[in-house]
């Protein structure tokens, strides 16, 4: 042995470096206008507010708050453009503004993604690989369908509904714009989109990017605001269309005041996902994608798989195999290449987190959290599992939007779809099992509007979205996607 | 001819003597204590996708140095050529023991890998380094001979003084679904190995499947292997992420389910510095560091190791360097 | 000349395969356009409303869970019933004061469209559903389902083809339904309920009550186990009624009277989207 040469340390202890992403790439301006007409306005109002970075609570700009009289303008706005422009304008035409948008936003996918992360916290990972490719996928997708309407709505007169009103959440803030924006100008409807008052910047990004393109004036209107804008943007008069992404509490609301005038709405809202593990799954997929699942932007997610139903003979060693693997979740700064879970998106909802953990703690259930540091400042939360959950408890029936994952066991197919259906939501399920034919049965089965079998939380621009029962009805994305934005009759001819 | 010894069939029925492969795609393996295997399904997109995860890491600066030393210190620097020449494994050795002559602080690789033939030649030149001396033996490549010719072949290289072997198993018989036969193969090989270390070559590119890789897996190391490896370096498909992390799922479930801990070798088409981190990364993400010593984990390589040294002279001077400052081998 | 004494017959609510009173022991006049009176046609009650609910959930798993072969032959026998009554039902209408030739072309119609649509049921999942190009490696495709318990206020004009043309539609996925048809011609209405209940349809799959809608209404929007309203036949509404439907996130629907398409089917469906990995 003379000569050889040992490697010290016996261990070898592998560190990972703090890699952030520059942001340098990123101008944030002191204060935001609201989008009208093409152009930053200033508020009627004449109110700003704060947005604050998560992840550091620093102050990034103030935003404008746009009263009543601020969203009518901008619905005159886009009625003017709707009538005008946007309306008349050739499906053909209408594509290539859509194309130039998608284009824009993959050239610029790198300032989108910085800037999403400082203002909502979510991990740098997430907004670059898939927030923002997402986002310009879309209306890649939708600029193809401007000048094909016919072929998805055969043997119908085809119309835009007309002036579209859309309020979106925090969680995806471009994206859920994209989602909402990209149909909506396909089918020949302006818009009047109000961002979520926590994370407004990359809508207003956005809005100068639609300047660079030269989109005509109106047709995208940006009204920045917290809830008296949104309400103000769902109760005007000269509004044909409205879309909300957000919590069922809010959803009901706008659905009592849109029922009430008979106008047209789409609902995208909460959601308790019964993520189903069967003992002959692939269980070392099964345990990443019950963790991409729940802890995927902080388990701010709609469609988060947040009920974990695990078949009993599995339960205690596929739990012994998350926390395994949860050991090796990064939590910190979102800017950081590393981290896999970044900052929760602002005090209340990290107050909302704490109440319902608390909740479930007191209820019995039991509380596991990795050893994890956390950052001096900003609002974190440790990725949390709950074992010895009942069907009964708070955390497993009330939607948490946090990283917390209620783990309860089944012992048969028929017993995992009862206790996936027992919920008022409807939004996502997910399945487990290398047997096909179980997977179709309970594909069937189960009351959700997206189910994913051997895989979660997977997004594209073709494939419709949306829910079951309370968790909001219309599709997002894909051919069915479309039938929200236009107006169907049946062709004029004789009686057949 | 070495028989297997006759025990207990841990495939179901007892065989004391390999004969003809007959098809038995029942799989139901035992573990050397008799602990029966459960064999996990694997989904290939799922598995990717995890896989890719890894390649994202970013490895502190501090932490560098360690790391390519752990690489260096974890190779099985090869030769594995029809022209090899006494004179070529020579300089192998050599390079193995003192990778950079300039840079005492770099270690020696873990072992030289040759052809049984050239065996005695690394023994002589790594004789009482610590550099051990591997053989691929029993028919390596393809392992198409019969099983008396592949033991003596190992039998002739332990002699000759390796003190690891790499075997090849039958992907035939495996593929045929005759499990037993393979089982009892590499049993058998592993006996012939006497005190030599067995490392047993599943050849992923050939078995079609990440299911079938995971089958394999838990085959050989029920069946004794010390080491399971990815690939012979000699088929279109070698070594990737995706079947590294495949395998040592395997090698994890089986430490959980038998308290046997088996080690990883991956080979073919690792050159580079950057590949060597992303294993590194896997394993310690699913095994955990403690796998990550030599004797757990090997990376059977040949010009990984330049780039490895190009690496240290980077951080060693903060220059990019080239290979004319590295000795080929 | 020995004139026969006509039988009479008693209107009732269609419920769960039976045909009961109302249990509020409630009845409306039908007068022909000359005054005479016609029937006493029970009026549905909310309790009816609550019973009518009961009967089209129980019944709903086991509607959708037949084969859509199985569920076209079930729509085509309404038709086939409906074929030999042909007579009964223009006589009805002609009863309560439309022309003879209009009240032909209305139940041919009416027949017709049970044809149209039983025809559908194997086939408009080639027209809602889609198999979509995801960008990766995965199987994605979606698929109509019924949304479950739907609720239909019938359109008053035409009344015998404006309740198939939204009752009919609403089956072919595999819905049940709750028809509230009003006060306006519910001599057919009853009639259909006959033909329903002749025709191998399952009991409790359709429900058909005659009565004050606007006093059911309410009822109907603000009851959480119903998935959906069709208000294509809905009188002008009270704001506050409508908005009842949030309560459960209601699916409100709104179509034409007298439409054909397929777009009436998806209309009453849930598009579910599935997502399977492809590899070896």
């Amino acid at each position: 042995m003379a000569d050889a040469i040992e490697p010290a340390g016996v261990k070898f202890n592998l560190e990972y470096a703090p890699a952030l992403e520059s942001t340098s790439i990123v101008k944030i301006d002191a204060e935001y206008g609201l989008f009208i007409g093409g152009k930053f306005v200033e508020p009627k109002s004449g109110e700003t507010f704060a947005t604050v970075s998560p992840s550091t609570e620093e102050t990034l700009a103030r935003i404008s708050s746009a009263s009543a009289a601020d969203v009518d303008r901008a619905v005159k706005a886009a009625r003017k453009a709707q009538t005008e422009i946007w309306g008349p304008m050739s499906g053909r035409d209408r594509a290539k503004y859509l194309f130039r948008i998608a284009r824009q936003l993959q050239e610029r996918a790198r300032e989108f993604a910085v800037l999403e992360t400082i203002d909502g916290g979510k991990p740098i990972r997430e907004s670059r690989d898939v927030d923002v490719p997402l986002a310009a996928a879309h209306f890649f997708y939708h600029a193809g369908w401007a000048d094909k309407l016919e072929y998805a709505f055969p043997d119908r007169r085809i119309a835009p509904k007309g002036v579209v009103g859309q309020i979106i959440p925090w969680n995806f803030p471009l994206l859920m714009l994209a989602w909402k924006v990209a149909p909506a100008l396909a089918t020949g409807n302006t818009v009047v989109l109000k961002p979520a008052e926590t994370t407004s910047l990359t809508a207003l990004l956005f809005a100068q990017l639609l300047q660079d393109i030269d989109l005509p004036p109106g047709v995208v209107n940006i009204v920045t605001g917290a809830g008296a804008t949104g309400s103000a943007l769902v109760e005007h008069k000269d509004v044909d269309k409205l879309a909300f992404t957000g919590s069922t509490s809010v959803g009901k609301q706008i659905q009592r005041s849109a029922a009430a005038r008979g106008v047209p709405l789409t609902l995208e809202l909460g959601g308790k996902a019964a993520h189903i593990v069967f003992e002959d799954a692939a269980l070392d997929q099964a345990v990443e994608g019950v963790i991409n699942g729940i802890y995927f932007n902080q388990g701010h997610v709609c469609c988060a798989g947040s009920r974990l139903l695990v078949q009993e003979s599995i339960a205690e060693s596929f739990v012994d195999r998350l926390k395994n693997r949860l050991a090796t979740v990064r939590v910190g700064n979102p800017l950081d290449k590393n981290t896999d879970v970044g900052a929760i998106n602002s005090a209340e909802q990290l107050g909302r987190i704490t109440e319902l953990v608390a909740a479930g703690v007191a209820e019995g259930a039991e509380l596991y959290q990795p050893e994890c540091s956390l950052p001096d400042r900003g609002y974190w939360f440790r990725p949390t599992i709950f074992t010895n959950v009942q069907q009964s408890h708070r955390i497993a029936r009330e939607e948490i939007f946090g990283p917390v994952l209620s783990v309860l066991t089944f012992r048969t197919p028929e017993e995992a779809v009862a206790k996936a259906n027992d919920t008022q939501y409807g939004l996502s399920a997910g399945i487990w099992t290398e047997k096909g034919s179980k997977i179709l049965w309970m594909a069937n089965e189960l009351d959700a509007g997206v189910v994913w079998a051997n895989t979660f939380n997977q997004f594209d621009a073709a494939s419709p979205f949306g829910g079951y029962k309370e968790s909001g009805f219309g599709r997002e994305g894909g051919l069915q996607g479309l039938a929200p934005y236009v107006s169907l009759s049946s062709p004029k001819r004789g009686s057949r | 001819m070495v028989t297997p010894p006759s025990r207990p069939g841990r495939l179901g029925e007892v065989k004391t003597e390999v004969a003809t492969p007959t098809a038995s795609a029942v799989f139901a393996p035992r573990s050397r204590s008799g602990v029966a295997l459960r064999v996990t399904p694997v989904d290939e997109v799922g598995l990717e996708a995890r896989a890719k995860t890894f390649t994202t890491r970013s490895i502190k600066t501090s932490s560098k140095r360690a790391a390519i030393d752990l690489a260096v210190s974890c190779i099985d620097l090869t030769t594995l050529e029809g022209m090899d020449t006494p004179g070529k494994v020579a300089a192998l050795c050599r390079k193995a023991v003192r990778p950079d002559p300039s840079n005492p602080a770099v270690p020696s690789v873990a072992a030289v890998c040759v052809y049984p033939q050239l065996v005695p030649v690394a023994v002589t030149h790594t004789n009482g380094t610590g550099v051990h001396v591997a053989s691929v033996a029993g028919a390596f490549p393809s392992g198409q001979s019969s099983l008396a010719v592949r033991i003596a072949d190992i039998e002739q290289a332990v002699a000759d003084g390796a003190d690891e072997i790499d075997i090849v198993i039958s992907r035939g018989a495996f593929l045929a679904g005759d499990y037993n036969y393979v089982f009892n193969e590499i049993e058998a090989q592993k006996v012939a190995c006497g005190p030599a270390h067995l490392k047993v070559i599943l050849e992923t590119g050939e078995l079609g499947s990440y299911d079938q890789i995971r089958k394999a897996s838990m085959l050989a190391m029920a069946a004794g292997a010390d080491f399971i490896k990815t690939s012979t370096g000699k088929v279109a498909h070698n070594s990737s992420m995706p079947v590294a992390l495949c395998m040592a799922e395997a090698i994890r479930d089986y430490a959980e389910q038998t308290g046997e801990i088996v080690g990883l070798k991956v080979a073919g088409g690792i050159r580079t510095a950057k590949q060597a981190w992303h294993y590194l990364v896997l394993i310690a993400e699913t095994l955990g560091t403690q796998w990550l010593t030599p004797d757990l984990f090997r990376i059977g390589a040949s010009s990984l190791l330049n780039d490895l040294l190009l690496q240290v002279q980077k951080l060693d001077t903060g220059r990019y360097s080239g290979p004319n400052y590295v000795s080929v081998d | 000349m020995n004139e026969r004494l006509d039988v009479q017959k008693t209107y009732k609510l269609f419920i769960g395969g039976a045909f009961p009173r109302s249990e509020s022991g409630r009845t409306f006049a039908v007068h022909a356009p000359d005054g005479s009176l016609i029937a006493n046609v029970a009026s549905a009650s909310r309790k009816d409303l609550r019973d009518a609910v009961v009967a089209a959930r129980s019944a709903q798993t086991g509607w959708a869970a037949r084969t859509a072969y199985n569920r076209g032959q079930i729509l085509y026998r309404v038709a086939e019933v409906m074929e030999g009554r042909r007579t009964q039902f223009v006589e009805e209408l002609c009863r309560c004061g439309v022309k003879a030739a209009t009240a032909e072309l209305e139940v041919d119609r009416a027949i017709d469209r049970w044809v149209w649509y039983a025809g559908w049921c194997d086939k408009f999942h080639h027209i809602a559903g889609t198999v979509n190009s995801v960008a990766g490696p995965y199987f994605n495709f979606t698929t109509p389902e019924p949304t479950g318990v739907v609720g239909i206020l019938a359109p008053e004009k035409p009344g015998l083809l404006g309740l198939v043309s939204r009752l009919a539609p609403a089956l072919v996925s595999g819905n049940t339904a709750v028809v509230l048809t009003g006060e306006a011609s519910p001599l057919t209405a009853v009639s259909m309920a006959e033909v329903v209940a002749t025709s191998d349809v399952p009991g409790g799959v359709v429900n058909i009550l005659t009565g004050a809608t606007h006093e059911l209404l309410p009822w109907l929007l603000g009851h959480r186990d119903v998935n959906a309203v069709d208000l294509t036949g809905a009188p002008d509404l009270e704001a506050s009624v409508v908005a009842e439907a949030a309560d459960n996130v209601k699916r409100l629907i709104r179509g034409e009277p007298d439409d054909q398409s397929p777009y009436v089917i998806a209309d009453f469906c849930e598009m579910k989207t599935v997502w399977h990995p492809i590899g070896r």
